[in-house]
C-alpha cells in the first residue's frame, strides 16, 4: 500500500471539489475493495476522499414510483429493506447471493457498481495485465481463464465484473445518478459499464471525478416472478462463474414482459433485447426458456478452461426462468 | 479386581482447558507478542520463477525516514556454508532452499529480500519501491508435460517413516492379464495448499544481552532452534523458542518457513526485536500438496477376490530436495492380493518443494484406490461393502506382519448400519428428487499408528498442584487437554489440579508434532514421567512413621481423588498433599522419556482405519454437488476424550470434502506460478457447505502402538472422504470421475 | 516466454510519508487516542496499536473473516476499514463482548457456547466466528440451521468446526427465544 493523505466531509460538493483538485485521489465508502487492491499494490491513490459521512445514506420514494438508493447505503441494509424486498426482491435476493455478511455491511450500493475484476492477473502485479497495465498484455487469454468472459471479451481483455447486485440492477433497468464538476447527471444501467474494446482500464462511464449519489429503481420491480440464481464453486462467500438475474411479468401462463441479466460472463452485466422480445406472448415452459437462452449466448465464445460456461449457462437461465415462472423448486 | 490404569479422566468428553482464552482472544500467537521496541519486516517475493535477481535498487525505500533496512543476499549476513546446518526434522533428502542464499531464483514467490521498518504499513509501503532487474530463464512447472523425466526418489533418512514401495509380489502382468474382472483408471491430483488460518509469522525479542526469544508459527519449536542455531551459528542458550498456541497447522509447520529466517537475521542485524509476518498471497510461497498422476488397476475372480493390484504416482518435487510421501502402499497393506506391483517416482520441477499437509499421500493415494475399488465392485456387480469384506484381512502383506489391532470389519458394521447402507440400490441413477441425483457412496480410510521419542517434565508443587511440560505443540488437535487428562488420570488428580505447558525450548524435547503421532508420543511421555513422581511419591509414603505403605510395590498401588491408595485396600489412603509436604519443602520433580517399545511394536504393522459412508445430492442439469450427509466409523485405539477426538475426526471430513470438491492451487504454467494465491479464489469449505457429519469411535484395544493404546486422530478422517464422495457421485450421475477436485463442469 | 514484468507503480509520485493524524477510536466502550497514518487499517490499529490482539488477521482481503469486529454493533471485517474511517463508531472486539459484572469479566453466552460444543480447535479464527455470530444475533434474520450457515459463511473455520459452530449458535439462539 502507498502512501497517501486523507480527507473527510459531509457535503456532496465539497468531496467532489475535493476531488477534482487531485487528479489521483479517489473516493472511499466501504473500502471493501478499494483497500484490498491498495494492499495488492493494484490501486495506488495519493488521496483518500471519505465520503461515508454524505448524506446520501437513506432510501426513499420516487415520484414517478420507483425507489431511490442512495449511493451510501449499505449493501446489507439495501437487501433487508422492507421497500426492496416487498417491490424489488430480485435485488434483494442477488445481493445476498453475493459476499459475505461482514462484506454487505460495509459495502455500499455505490462501490458495488465500482468494483473491479477478480482476474487472477489483474489482482497479482507480477504478470501482465491490460486492466491493470494498459499495453502489457492479457495473461488470462492463453493462462487459466475458469473464472473468465465468454461474452463481449476482447483480445486485450477477458476480465468479468464480479458483482451480483448489478447483474439485477441490470435487469430492473436502473439509472445510476452521478455528480461532478460539470453537474448531475443520469447514466442507464446499461450503458454504466462497458465492454474491454482496446480500453480494459476503463471498467464504466464514468467521467473522472464523478461522484455516484444514488441509484434509482424505476416503478416496475418484478416482485412477482423473479429469480436470482448463482453457481460458483462452493455454496457461499464466492464468485459467481454464471449468474442469472431473472424477471417476468405474467398474465394467465403467458409472459408479457421479461428481463434477463447474466453475471459472471462478460465486462458486464449481459443483457440481449431480442432473447428477452422472444419471451414475450409466449407461453412460460423450457422450450420457450430454451430458445431465450441460445439467443442470449449467441456468439459466445469460450477460452481453454471456461467453455463450459457457455452450456452452463444456457441451463441456468432455463432453470432460473422456470423459478421465475414458479414452475420449478427454488430450494 | 484391579485394572492396570485408573481411568478418572481420561476418556470422559471434558472441555477443552484453553477454551476459555481462545474464546476470549487471550490465547496468544506468534505474531501478537507486543515486545517493546518492535521492528516490522515484510518479504519481498520473487515476480519470476527461474532465472537471476540482476539488480536490486533498494535506494527509495531507504530514503525513507523510519525504514532500517532491506536486507538481500547481497548484504545479508555470513551463515552456515554447508547445507547440513540447513535441513530441519523433516527436511527430504537432498539441498534445503537458503532464504537470500544468492542471486538465484528457484521458483515463483521466492523471498528475496527483507524490508524493515519502524511500523508495519511502512515496510510494506517501501516493499513496494525496491526496484527488482531479473534474468530469466526457461522453467519447468508443468507435471504432466514432463512425466517423462520421472525418477526414483533418492533415499534418505525419510525413508524410516515414509517407507518405499515394497518389491513387487507375484507376477501382477500375468495373473491380470488373466482376470475375469479388472478396471484400469489414470487419478489427477491437482496440488493444494495447507492455508491454516493463522499466517506464518515469527516475533524476535531481542532481549538485552543479545539473547533471542523467538515466538514462532510452528508445529515444533525443537525444529526451530534447531535450525536457527545452526544457521546463524548461535548457542543453545542464546536461544529459546516458544509456540503456545498455533493458529492451524495441518502440515504446514512442519518445516521452519521463511519468516523466522528473515526474522532472526534482522533482529540480530538490526539488534533489535522483530516481527516477520507473511501475507496470505505468500502462504502460497513454501510447501504444498503435491499434484500427481496416479494410475491404479485392479482385478478380481468371479467371485471378488482380489488377486491382482497395481498402483503407480508420479509426483512433483522441488529441483533441489526429493519429497515423499506414502502414496501407493496402502493397497499392499489393506488388502490380500498374491501379485502386486507398486511404483512411485518423482518428476523435479521449478517449484518449491513440496510439504506433508494432513495425510500426506495417505489421502491420495486412497482417493485413487478407492474409488478403484468402487469400480471393480460395479464391475463384478458386487455391493461395494461387499467386495471391501470380501477382500479384508488381519495381516499387511506389505510389511508381512499381523496388525497390532484392526477393527475395521466393525467400522464397516456400524457405519454401514448407522448410515443406512443396507438398503441401498446399487443401480446408479437409481434415486431422485426433484433436479438432484442421489447417491450413496463409501470407501475405507487408513493411516499409520506411530510414536516417537520424547521426553517430558512433572512437578507435583508444594500447594498439591501438579505442572506437567513437555516441548511439543497444540495445533488444535488438544494436546493440552489430553495431556492434562493423561496426567491428571495418572495420578488420580481432577483436572482443575493439573496444569500442562507445552511450545517451549526450555521444556522438556518433543519432536514436531505431526503424523498423527503426538497423542501416543507426548502421551507416553507424560504417562511415564507422571508415573515417576508417583514412584517418588511412595517413597515418601513408605518412609511416614507407621506407613500402611510399607510393603507396598508400585503394581500395588492406585491414585484416585486425589489419593495415594493401596489397589486391594483403597481405603488404605494418603493425600499427594500429605506426601509433598513430606518432601522437605520441595515440589516432586521428575523429568523422563516415552520410548516406544519397539520390542514389542516390531512384529506388527500399526494402523488406524476408518469407513465412511456419504449422500451426495448432484443437481442433473447444473452439475453442483452437495454432500447432505456423512458418516465414518473410526478404530483409532483408544479415545482418551470423545469430543476433542470427535472434533479432529469432523475436521478430517470437512478437508476431505473440501479436497474432493473445492480445492486446487492452480499454476499457469506460462509464470510457473500459483495464480488462486488468495482465500477468495482457492476455496476451502465454508459454513454452507457442511451438512449432516456423524462420527462413531469403533471400540479397538490395543497394548502394542503404546501403553495408553492410543492411535491418533490427525489424519484418518480426511483418508477415507474423497473416495467416498466421488463414489456417491458415480451412484447417483453414473459418471466415474477420477481427477479431483470435482467441480460442477465435470458433471455437466 | 513472457518478459519480466516490472512491479514497481508506473504511477507513483516521489516516495513520501504520509501526515500522521491524532486519531480518537472508541473501543469497547473505552476512549483511545492514536497517532497514526491514514493507511493503518483499523485491524492493524487494533492489533498492533492497542494490544488488543483478540482480532485476528487471517487474510487482510475480506476473504476469511478472522478479523471480525462490531461496528456499532454490525458485523464488519476490520483489515478492510481504515482506523480513521471508525472515528465515532462504537467499535467491539472480542475483548468486549463479554459481560462485566463489578471488575470481574463474564463470559457471553456464545463464549461459553463455543467451549461447550467444541465449535474450535486451533482458535485462530474463534474470535472472529464468535463476534460475526454476535452480528448474526442482532441482524435476528437467520430463522433456520441453513440460514446460520449461509450467514456464518462469511467466516472460514479451516479446522472444520463448522457443524459444531452452527450447534453452539443455535444453542444460544434458542436459549435467548426459551
Amino acid at each position: 500500500m502507498n502512501s497517501f493523505t486523507y480527507f473527510r466531509t459531509d457535503a456532496v460538493d465539497t468531496a467532489v471539489r475535493e476531488r477534482a483538485s487531485e487528479p489521483t485521489a479517489k473516493f472511499i465508502a466501504g473500502g471493501t475493495n478499494l483497500l484490498d487492491l491498495m494492499k495488492e499494490n493494484v490501486e495506488h491513490p495519493t488521496h483518500l476522499i471519505d465520503i461515508t459521512r454524505l448524506p446520501l445514506t437513506t432510501i426513499s420514494d420516487n415520484v414517478d414510483g420507483g425507489l431511490r438508493l442512495g449511493a451510501l447505503v449499505t449493501n446489507a441494509d439495501t437487501a433487508y429493506n422492507e421497500q426492496v424486498i416487498q417491490r424489488y426482491p430480485l435485488l434483494s435476493q442477488a445481493i445476498l447471493a453475493g459476499a459475505s455478511p461482514q462484506l454487505r455491511n460495509m459495502a455500499t450500493d455505490g462501490g458495488n457498481l465500482l468494483q473491479r475484476t477478480r482476474c487472477y492477473y489483474f489482482y497479482d502485479t507480477a504478470t501482465p495485465c491490460n486492466k491493470r497495465e494498459p499495453g502489457s498484455g492479457c495473461s488470462a487469454l492463453n493462462g487459466y481463464n475458469r473464472i473468465h468472459a465468454i461474452l463481449g471479451a476482447s483480445n486485450h481483455c477477458i476480465a468479468t465484473h464480479p458483482s451480483d447486485m448489478c447483474v439485477a440492477l441490470a435487469a430492473l433497468e436502473a439509472e445510476v445518478r452521478v455528480t461532478g464538476s460539470n453537474g448531475e447527471r443520469t447514466i442507464p444501467f446499461a450503458d454504466f459499464h462497458r465492454l474491454p474494446g482496446d480500453t480494459p482500464n476503463i471498467d464504466n462511464t464514468l467521467e473522472p471525478g464523478e461522484l455516484i449519489t444514488a441509484i434509482d429503481l424505476p416503478a416496475r420491480g418484478f416482485p412477482e416472478y423473479f429469480q436470482y440464481l448463482k453457481l460458483r464453486d462452493r455454496a457461499s462467500y464466492a464468485f459467481a462463474l454464471v449468474s442469472v438475474a431473472a424477471a417476468l411479468e405474467m398474465e394467465g401462463g403467458t409472459i408479457t414482459a421479461a428481463r434477463i441479466a447474466l453475471g459472471g460472463v462478460a465486462h458486464k452485466p449481459w443483457r440481449k433485447p431480442e432473447a428477452e422480445a422472444a419471451l414475450v406472448g409466449k407461453p412460460a415452459n423450457k422450450e420457450n426458456f430454451q430458445a431465450a437462452a441460445e439467443l442470449l449466448l449467441a456468439g459466445a465464445q469460450g477460452y481453454e478452461h471456461n467453455a463450459f460456461k457457455i452450456e452452463l449457462a444456457k441451463r441456468v437461465i432455463v432453470r432460473a426462468l422456470g423459478q421465475a415462472a414458479k414452475l420449478e423448486p427454488t430450494a | 479386581m484391579s485394572t492396570p490404569l485408573v481411568t478418572n479422566t481420561i476418556g470422559k468428553p471434558i472441555n477443552r482447558v484453553d477454551g476459555v482464552e481462545k474464546v476470549t482472544g487471550k490465547a496468544k500467537y506468534a505474531a501478537e507478542f507486543n515486545v517493546p521496541d518492535l521492528a516490522y519486516g515484510v518479504v519481498i517475493s520473487s515476480a519470476i520463477t527461474k532465472g537471476k535477481i540482476k539488480s536490486f535498487d533498494a535506494s527509495d525505500a531507504l530514503s525513507l525516514e523510519g525504514v532500517l533496512q532491506v536486507f538481500t543476499h547481497e548484504n545479508r549476513p555470513k551463515l552456515a556454508w554447508f547445507d547440513i546446518s540447513y535441513k530441519d526434522q523433516d527436511a527430504p533428502p537432498g539441498a534445503p532452499f537458503r532464504p537470500l542464499h544468492n542471486a538465484t531464483i528457484k521458483y515463483s514467490g521466492q523471498p528475496i529480500a527483507l524490508v524493515v521498518a519502524e511500523t508495519f504499513e511502512l515496510a510494506r509501503y517501501a516493499a513496494t519501491l525496491v526496484r527488482v532487474e531479473y534474468e530469466e530463464l526457461t522453467h519447468e512447472t508443468d507435471l504432466e508435460a514432463n512425466l517423462h523425466k520421472a525418477r526414483k526418489p533418492k533415499h534418505g533418512v525419510a525413508d524410516l517413516l515414509k517407507p518405499p514401495p515394497p518389491k513387487p509380489r507375484g507376477d501382477f502382468d500375468r495373473v491380470y492379464a488373466e482376470d475375469p474382472n479388472k478396471v484400469a483408471g489414470r487419478y489427477v491430483h491437482s496440488a493444494e495448499h495447507h492455508n491454516p488460518m493463522e499466517l506464518f509469522a515469527t516475533t524476535v525479542s531481542y532481549e538485552k544481552n543479545g539473547k533471542l526469544t523467538i515466538y514462532d508459527k510452528t508445529q515444533g519449536v525443537t525444529n526451530s532452534i534447531l535450525y536457527v542455531t545452526q544457521v546463524f551459528n548461535i548457542p543453545f542458550s542464546d536461544v529459546r523458542v516458544l509456540s503456545p498456541y498455533m493458529g492451524g497447522g495441518f502440515g504446514s509447520g512442519l518445516r521452519p518457513q521463511y519468516q523466522l529466517f528473515m526474522a532472526v537475521m534482522a533482529a540480530r542485524e538490526l539488534k533489535r526485536s522483530v516481527r516477520v509476518s507473511l501475507t496470505r498471497q505468500q502462504m502460497f510461497t513454501f510447501g504444498h500438496r503435491p499434484a500427481t498422476v496416479q494410475q491404479v488397476a485392479l482385478g478380481a475372480l468371479a467371485d471378488g477376490s482380489m488377486n491382482a493390484l497395481y498402483h503407480d504416482a508420479m509426483s512433483e518435487t522441488s529441483k533441489f530436495e526429493d519429497y515423499t510421501e506414502v502414496v501407493v502402499n496402502w493397497g499392499g497393506q489393506l488388502y490380500p492380493p498374491e501379485n502386486v506391483t507398486l511404483d512411485y517416482k518423482l518428476v523435479p520441477l521449478d517449484v518449491y518443494s513440496p510439504l506433508d499437509m494432513r495425510a500426506p499421500g495417505g489421502v491420495t493415494g486412497m482417493s485413487a484406490l478407492e474409488v478403484a475399488m468402487d469400480e471393480l465392485a460395479y464391475n463384478l456387480g458386487m455391493d461395494p461393502l461387499q467386495l471391501r469384506l470380501k477382500n479384508y484381512t488381519d495381516h499387511d502383506y506389505n510389511q508381512n506382519k499381523p496388525y497390532s489391532s484392526k477393527e475395521l470389519r466393525e467400522c464397516y458394521r456400524q457405519g454401514a448400519e448407522r448410515f443406512g447402507w443396507p438398503s441401498r440400490n446399487m443401480e446408479p441413477r437409481s434415486m431422485k428428487k426433484d433436479h438432484n441425483l442421489i447417491g450413496w457412496g463409501m470407501a475405507t480410510g487408513m493411516w499409520e499408528a506411530n510414536q516417537m521419542p520424547a521426553r517430558a517434565e512433572a512437578v507435583l508443587m508444594v500447594n498439591g498442584k501438579l505442572r506437567v511440560s513437555s516441548a511439543t505443540a497444540d495445533i488444535g488437535t488438544g494436546t493440552y487437554t489430553i495431556m492434562t487428562q493423561i496426567a491428571a488420570d495418572t495420578l488420580g488428580l481432577p483436572i482443575s489440579d493439573v496444569l500442562f505447558k507445552l511450545g517451549d525450548t526450555d521444556m522438556p524435547v518433543a519432536p514436531i508434532s505431526g503424523g498423527s503421532w503426538t497423542a501416543a508420543t507426548v502421551g507416553t511421555a507424560v504417562q511415564t514421567v507422571c508415573q515417576e513422581v508417583g514412584k517418588s511419591l511412595l517413597k515418601l509414603a513408605k518412609n511416614m512413621p507407621d506407613s500402611l505403605f510399607k510393603g507396598a510395590k508400585w503394581e500395588d498401588i492406585t491414585f484416585s481423588d486425589k489419593h495415594m491408595r493401596l489397589k486391594n485396600d483403597p481405603n488404605v489412603a494418603v493425600s499427594l498433599q500429605t506426601l509433598v509436604d513430606l518432601n522437605g519443602g520441595k515440589a516432586v520433580r521428575e523429568t523422563s522419556t516415552g520410548l516406544p517399545n519397539a520390542l514389542k511394536q516390531r512384529n506388527f504393522s500399526r494402523a488406524t482405519h476408518s469407513a465412511v459412508f456419504v449422500e451426495v445430492m448432484v443437481d442433473e442439469d447444473l452439475g453442483t454437488v452437495k454432500v447432505t450427509r456423512a458418516v465414518t466409523a473410526v478404530a483409532g485405539g483408544r479415545i482418551l476424550n470423545p469430543k476433542t477426538a470427535r472434533s479432529q475426526i469432523l475436521g478430517g471430513m470437512v478437508w476431505g470434502l473440501s479436497k474432493a470438491l473445492e480445492e486446487e492451487s492452480v499454476m499457469d504454467h506460462n509464470f510457473g506460478r500459483f495464480m488462486n494465491h488468495n482465500l477468495a479464489e482457492y476455496h476451502v469449505a465454508v459454513n454452507a457447505d457442511i451438512h449432516d457429519l456423524d462420527v462413531i469411535f469403533v471400540e479397538e484395544h490395543d497394548d502394542v502402538v503404546n501403553p495408553l493404546g492410543v492411535k491418533g486422530l490427525g489424519e484418518i478422517g480426511i483418508v477415507g472422504m474423497p473416495a467416498a464422495i466421488a463414489n456417491a457421485i458415480f451412484h447417483a450421475t453414473g459418471r466415474r470421475v477420477r481427477d479431483l477436485p470435482i467441480r460442477l463442469d465435470a458433471l455437466l | 516466454m513472457n518478459p519480466a514484468v516490472e512491479t514497481y507503480p508506473p504511477d507513483v509520485r516521489p516516495p513520501s510519508l504520509p501526515p500522521v493524524h491524532s486519531v480518537k477510536l472508541t473501543v469497547n466502550g473505552k476512549d483511545t487516542e492514536l497517532q497514526i497514518s491514514p493507511w493503518t487499517t483499523l485491524l492493524d490499529a487494533l492489533r498492533e496499536y492497542m494490544d488488543l490482539t483478540g482480532t485476528k488477521k487471517g487474510c487482510d482481503h475480506g476473504q476469511c473473516g478472522a478479523c471480525t469486529v462490531l461496528i456499532n454493533g454490525k458485523r464488519i471485517n476490520s483489515c478492510l476499514t481504515l482506523a480513521i474511517m471508525q472515528e465515532g463508531a462504537q467499535i467491539t472486539t472480542i475483548e468486549g463482548i463479554a459481560p462485566t459484572e463489578g471488575n470481574a469479566s463474564q463470559l457471553h453466552p456464545l463464549q461459553k457456547a463455543f467451549i461447550e460444543h467444541d465449535a474450535f480447535q486451533c482458535g485462530y479464527c474463534t474470535p472472529g466466528q464468535i463476534c460475526s455470530a454476535v452480528g448474526l444475533m442482532n441482524e435476528g434474520k437467520a430463522k433456520t440451521t441453513a440460514d446460520i450457515k449461509e450467514l456464518m459463511s462469511g467466516n472460514i473455520c479451516r479446522c472444520g468446526a463448522y457443524t459444531n459452530i452452527v450447534d453452539a449458535i443455535e444453542d444460544v439462539m434458542n436459549q435467548k427465544n426459551a
